[in-house]
This record gives structure tokens, sequence and C-alpha cells, in this order.
């Protein structure tokens, strides 16, 4: 379902085209507000939909399978860290509303600062292990599976 | 022309593409390069680029050793036995006993992972997938990438990979243009991580018209990562290896929670159960020693992914479609309706849409299925991609040549669907690809081994013209004629996709075949992808968003040579139900347990192909 712009709700802001990953919201020249240049290349993945500050953007399901009246609304809050959504049945007998939660914690915050970490030793540089293992691997004291700590070996031909 | 060429200098470590695999290497990069410059070209904006730019429902990787789940080995095994045997053990094995750590790592950045009430873990869909929900998981990963790296340049389309003009085979970084403003961007790399993604869009998909876009992989996933690693001269290998995906029709909305979490099944058009009935018939095309009904009964072995494909397949042609997923008991469930809901609007809201537009209540009604045109990427349960050194204390010598996940040119590294025979990595799988790469690629460079690198003018100067030859063929052209696409010196971007799609539909076995070729119709699809190809240097952008569209063609083309070659070498049918070698419908143990591993030449363009041992992880305690 390609997305569409409504005329009177965008104000040609660009936040669409700067989020889309497949590059087809454009700004149109003459009438200075966003529009999907390539309905064939939309994945209706939503992401113009749900970073549009005036909800001007909605989806209408593709031609070729889709009927019309239909609709599948979102609002997308990272400051409440949720994601709420609507759904209308072209027949009007369903019309649910779903919330999910999109994040556990403030933007960015649990996230460290790797140039700020303690610089790994030798040992470590010529271990196989990656930053904060082993313990986050398994949350305990063992160490990094291997071939030999699993009693495996790799052998060459048929083998079930 | 007047397009800018803008030279980024001095990079340490370049990652060309940041979805799953690409932020994980920007990440783990930092830790352990304090004082390297790292830099991420991506195609999009990084918050909403590749695979999971949608987002996902489930994190279909995890081991959970934590909780005495799993063990590594145990994941290895299993993708073993969906893959039909065809699987880089040690990769595997490398990424399933790291991959928990990334999750872990997940779950403090903010990623809303459900937990069991039970027992505290976390809540799991299957014995490998956990349900989260991940609206924003690209975002969240994002920001780790973007705090790790110098600098993020997004709206970069790469093009092609810098070589080394004064060792041969070794990688210099990458060029390309940003799709906005048109200018040249020169990337001067010790190492490059390619985190591009597989191929969406090259065979000739279901949906029509507008539809087209309604694809099971993103319509993004132009192949580049095998693109770019294929002209630069890389060993590629198992890129035969396509997927075909049993979904549910027109929307293709993932079935794995409705499967495994809310139990929902599968029936033919007249209500009855089918696929076991496929099983005799198919245990005599693969042996027993891949589909033992009576066995994996026993042992509650899953059926490998294609052979139900197969069932599907051959249940439709024989005439009792359509295939529909019993939705209708589970659905009497308030809370279980719900998760199948958010499961689409989790990843694939399009599924939502249509169910509304055509109004399909899975509670009231059982929805249809279909098997999907065939995709080739190397992260789902399919494993195409390059074919990468393992881990020094795991891989073989064959499969070992100093640098983990690097590729066979030096210093050009791989994550997530670009690293070949790693198949159901998925999104976890494939970040924590991205750190094991990204960590080989610091040690690398502290090695010595990017000493004296340099890149003559010429080469960027050659590469600029290239790029922008597509916009200089419509300039020249477009005069000749009134107006209108039908022009007799070149064709546009979708001219030339509609080209491919077909092409790869009839003669590389896509849907409208029925997943069906041989060596005869191999042959002639190759004839005619060679003509293609001389196209292709015809082909021309009106703007610099149709150049876009150009190179990813490009890319889509390099890479569906790459599956011709690679279907015609492998004579065996060892996926039935991904596709079928009409000429050798057997299983062929006995020649083909083997990977298949190709090289383009860099300057002649001519394959080569070979056989790669297999080796198989066997221990002691056997499942």
């Amino acid at each position: 379902m390609p997305t569409f712009v409504y005329m009177t709700r965008c104000d040609g802001c660009g936040q669409c085209v700067d989020i889309c990953p497949s590059d087809i919201m454009h700004i149109d020249k003459t009438l200075r507000r966003a529009y999907n240049i390539e309905p064939n290349m939309c994945w209706e993945c939503y992401s113009c939909v749900k970073a549009c500050p005036h909800h001007a953007i909605d989806v209408r399901g593709y031609a070729d399978f889709a009927p019309l009246g239909h609709s599948v609304r979102v609002v997308r809050d990272e400051e409440k860290g949720t994601i709420a959504w609507r759904i209308k049945f072209r027949n009007g007998k369903k019309d649910m509303e779903l919330l999910a939660p999109i994040t556990t914690r403030p933007w960015g915050e649990g996230i460290p600062q790797l140039s700020n970490e303690a610089a790994p030793s030798e040992e470590m540089r010529d271990s196989e292990l990656l930053f904060n293992e082993p313990e986050y691997v398994r949350m305990d004291e063992g160490g990094l599976h291997t071939l030999e700590s699993n009693g495996l070996t790799l052998k060459e031909g048929v083998y079930y | 022309m007047a397009y800018k060429t803008i030279i980024e200098d001095d990079i340490d470590i370049l990652v060309a593409g940041a979805g799953l695999g690409g932020t994980g290497a920007a990440f783990e990069a930092r830790y352990w390069g304090k004082d390297k410059k790292i830099v991420i070209a991506e195609k999009a904006n990084i918050d909403r680029s590749g695979a999971v730019a949608q987002g996902l429902y489930a994190i279909n990787c995890y081991m959970g050793t934590r909780w005495g789940e799993n063990n590594p080995e145990d994941h290895v095994r299993y993708a073993r036995m969906d893959l039909m045997g065809m699987v880089r053990e040690d990769l595997a094995f490398d990424m399933a006993r790291h991959v928990d750590s990334a999750v872990h790592q997940f779950e403090e950045w903010g990623l809303p992972l459900m937990k069991n009430p039970d027992t505290g873990t976390y809540l799991r869909e299957g014995r490998w997938q956990i349900m989260i929900h991940g609206e924003s998981y690209k975002p969240i990963v994002a920001e780790a990438a973007k705090k790790s790296a110098d600098k993020v340049f997004n709206r970069i389309c790469v093009t092609h990979f810098l070589m080394d003009d004064s060792k041969e085979n070794r990688v210099a970084g990458a060029v390309g243009f940003n799709v906005r403003t048109g200018n040249y961007h020169v990337f001067k790399a010790k190492a490059v991580i390619c985190g591009a993604g597989g191929a969406s869009n090259i065979f000739k998909p279901r949906s029509v018209g507008e539809g087209a876009g309604r694809v099971w992989y993103a319509p993004w996933s132009s192949g580049s990562a095998y693109g770019l690693m294929i002209e630069a001269g890389a060993k590629m290998t198992q890129m035969e290896n396509r997927i075909v995906l049993a979904r549910f029709k027109d929307g293709y909305g993932p079935v794995g929670a409705y499967f495994l979490h809310l139990k929902t099944y599968t029936q033919n058009g007249v209500g009855e159960e089918y696929e076991s009935k496929w099983f005799p018939a198919l245990t005599k095309m693969v042996g027993k020693e891949y589909l033992d009904t009576e066995g994996q009964h026993l042992s509650h072995k899953p059926i490998p992914t294609c052979l139900r494909n197969h069932a599907f397949i051959n249940e439709v042609n024989a005439g009792r479609g359509p295939i529909h997923m019993v939705t209708m008991e589970a659905f009497q469930d308030p809370h279980l309706e719900e998760i199948g809901w958010h499961n689409f609007l989790g990843m694939t809201v399009g599924q939502a849409v249509l169910w509304a537009a055509t109004d399909v209540d899975p509670k009231y009604e059982n929805p249809e299925l279909t098997t999907s045109e065939p995709y080739v990427m190397g992260s789902h349960a399919t494993g195409c991609g390059a074919w990468c050194s393992g881990p020094e204390d795991v891989s073989p010598d064959e499969y070992f040549w100093g640098y983990n996940r690097m590729t066979t040119v030096e210093g050009l590294f791989g994550a997530g669907d670009a690293v070949g025979g790693t198949p159901h990595a998925f999104s976890s799988g494939s970040f924590t690809e991205g750190r094991l790469a990204a960590k080989a690629a610091c040690k690398y460079i502290d090695d010595g081994k990017a000493e004296g690198i340099s890149v003559s003018d010429k080469q960027i100067a050659d590469l600029k013209e290239k790029i922008y030859k597509p916009l200089e063929t419509y300039t020249v052209g477009r005069n000749e004629i009134v107006a209108g696409s039908v022009n007799p010196n070149y064709i546009n971007p979708r001219q030339g996709l509609d080209r491919l799609q077909k092409m790869m539909d009839e003669y590389c076995g896509g849907f409208g075949v029925n997943y069906m070729t041989n060596e005869k119709l191999l042959q002639i699809g190759l004839k005619k992808m060679k003509i293609f190809g001389e196209d292709l240097e015809k082909i021309a952008a009106e703007d610099i968003h149709e150049l876009l569209r150009a190179w990813e063609l490009k890319h889509r083309f390099l890479t569906s040579e790459s599956v011709f070659q690679h279907t015609l070498f492998r004579k065996e049918t060892r996926w039935p139900g991904y596709y079928y070698r009409g000429d050798a419908m057997k299983l062929d143990d006995e020649n083909w347990h083997v990977l298949t591993v190709s090289q383009r030449d860099r300057n002649t363009g001519e394959y080569t192909m070979e056989k790669a041992p297999l080796y198989h992880l066997v221990g002691d305690k056997e499942e």
C-alpha cells in the first residue's frame, strides 16, 4: 500500500524525505509539498507516516489487490515510548486500537559510549572475546563456548 | 559535470551499508579501535535503513545459554538440517556462541523484550525465537552505531569498492554518490566492512503494477552486498541457494509467530492436512538422512523449510488449493488475537492493511497463504554470500586465512547478508557478525596489513565517469525523440529491472515456472544475461533518483549472473521447494555434498567455479 500525502496537511517540512528508506518521498517543486514519486518501490513500511509531524501521510492499499475503503493509522511517540495503531475494516465491522511499547528507556540513555570504556588488554585482543564478553554471553562466570569446551570436532564429509 | 568530488581520507574502518550487520560493526569497532577513524556510508537514513527499517516482532536467533536453553552447536545442527547440510559450520558456531551477548545488550539499550511471567526468561516463540516489541529496533541500534562512528554519511549509494593500486587484491575504500546532492564521494579506507543487503526484486514478483514493491524482503535490498563484492573479485559461495517463502498471500505477512506461538496450522482447500502425504516421495528424492518422517517425528526435529514448500507447491499443483492458515481456533482467544495483529504492525504493516481492505478477520475466516518469488540473501533460511574466513580457534585450514569474516579480498570484511554459508543469523546474528568483523578488521590494521595503500587519481576519475554515465546517456539520447520512454539508444532502470525479473523467472526457476530449471534453460538465460549486461552499459538516468535505481539494477544484475552460474554448476536438486534442476531431480550426496564457490574475474568478467569441502560439527552428545 503505497503512501500518499494530503494536500491540506502537508507543509513541505521534508521529514518524510529525510527518513524514507526507499528514497521515494520527494517534494513537488511546484506545490512545495511531499509526494510518493515511485509507488511501486514502496514497502508500506510506514517510516514516513510515523515521521510526519502533521499526520499528513496515509496509505491506500496497493491497487492490484487491495480494495478501497480501509484505514491503518499510527501515532508514534518517542517521549512516551509508545506506538498507537488504529485499524478500520472496509466493511466497518472491525475497528481496533492497539498500543505497544517502542522502548523501555529514554532515547539513547542505555547505550554505552565505547570510547570511554577501559581499553581491552592484549590478552583480550588475542582472544575470541567481544566487548562485554564473556560475561554478557551467559551472565555468569562461564567462559565462551569453544569446540574443546563443548566436546566437538569439525570433520569433513557426510555426518548426521 | 557539475558534481563536486568530496574525498574523505585517512579512514581506518569504512562500514558500507548500515543495517543490522553494519551497525554492529560500527558499534564494536570503537571498542577495539579507540583511536581509529570509523566512518559509515549508508544509502538511506541509518535510523530507518536495511531489512529491519520497519521493525521486527521477534528476534529469531537467541540461544539462551544463560537459562540453560541451548548451546551453540544445537543451533548449528538445526541450521544444517534446515539447509540440507549446506552450512559453513565454523561461522555458524562462532555466530551462535556470541549472539546472546548482543541480545542482552539490546535489552539494556531499551529494546522491549517480552518476558515469560512464570520463569522471568525471555518469552519464547519457538526454540530459537524470542518475542519483542521491535518497532524501534533499528533506531535503537542506529543510536549505538552513531555513538561509535566518527562520521555517518547518509544517502550515499556506494557503487564500487576502491582497490589498492600498489598491491593486487587489496581493498582501499569505496566510492559512491549522494542521492540528494548528486556529489561524488570517495572514501579512502584501510579496511572495509560490507554490511550491504541481499536481493529482493531480482525474480519477477507475484505482485503486478503498483504492488510491485510489496515484496517479502525490502525493495531497497538491491543485492548491493553481492554486486559490490563480486565486482571487486571476491569469491562467493552458495549463490544458488535462493529462498522461497510460504507467507500470507499478497501481503507476505510473517507466519513464524502464527505457527510457533499462536499454534495455527495449515490445511488445503478441502480442509485436509496435506504435508505428510508428500513426504514418502520426497524422502526418495532427498534420502532418509534429510527427511525421515518417522525418525523426525520421534526426535521432534522440524522439517526443513524447503521441503515444506515442496509439499505446498505440489498440493496446489494437484488442484487442492488454496492453502489456508487455520487461525479461527487460536483467534477466539482475545490475547492471541491481539498478538496476531501486533505481529503484523511490528514488522509487516501491509498485511494488516490488506486484511482491513479485504475484510479478512482471521477470527472468522482462515486466510490464504502463498509461496513467494525467490530471494537471494544470506541471513534467513538461506546462506548466499561471500566466501569468508572463519575464526582461528574453530575453522579448518580451508576455511581460515587470517581474519574472521574477511573475504578473499584483503581488507574486505562481511557481515549479515554479505557472509555466505551462514543461514539463520537473522537480525541478532547479523549484528553479531558485524561485531566479529569489526574486531578482526581492527586487528588487520594493527598487524600492519593495510600499510602502503595507494589509490591513483586515475582510478578515482575513471570511477566517477562510470558512475555518472547513465545521466550522460540520457542527455545525449533524449534529444533524438519527441517524448516518452521509448528510445532506440537506451533503456531506463525500470525497463531494465523488468527484463531482469523476466529472465530470472523463466530461466532460473521463478514462481512463473514453478521454480523449475535445467541446464539448457540456464545456458539460454546466461546468453541473454550477457547481452543484457551490454545493454546495461547503455542504461539511462533522467535524474539523480534514477541514477540510484540504475546502480541498484547493476548490483542486482551482478547478483543474478552469479545465481545463474551457481545454479548451473550444482547438478542436483538440493533444496526441493526452493528450486528444481529438472535434469537432476535428486539430491546427490556422492558428488555434491560440498559448498559451491565462484569467482568473477575483475578484468574479464569470466567466472570460475569450484567445490569446497564441507565440514560438520561432530560431538559426543549428538541429539
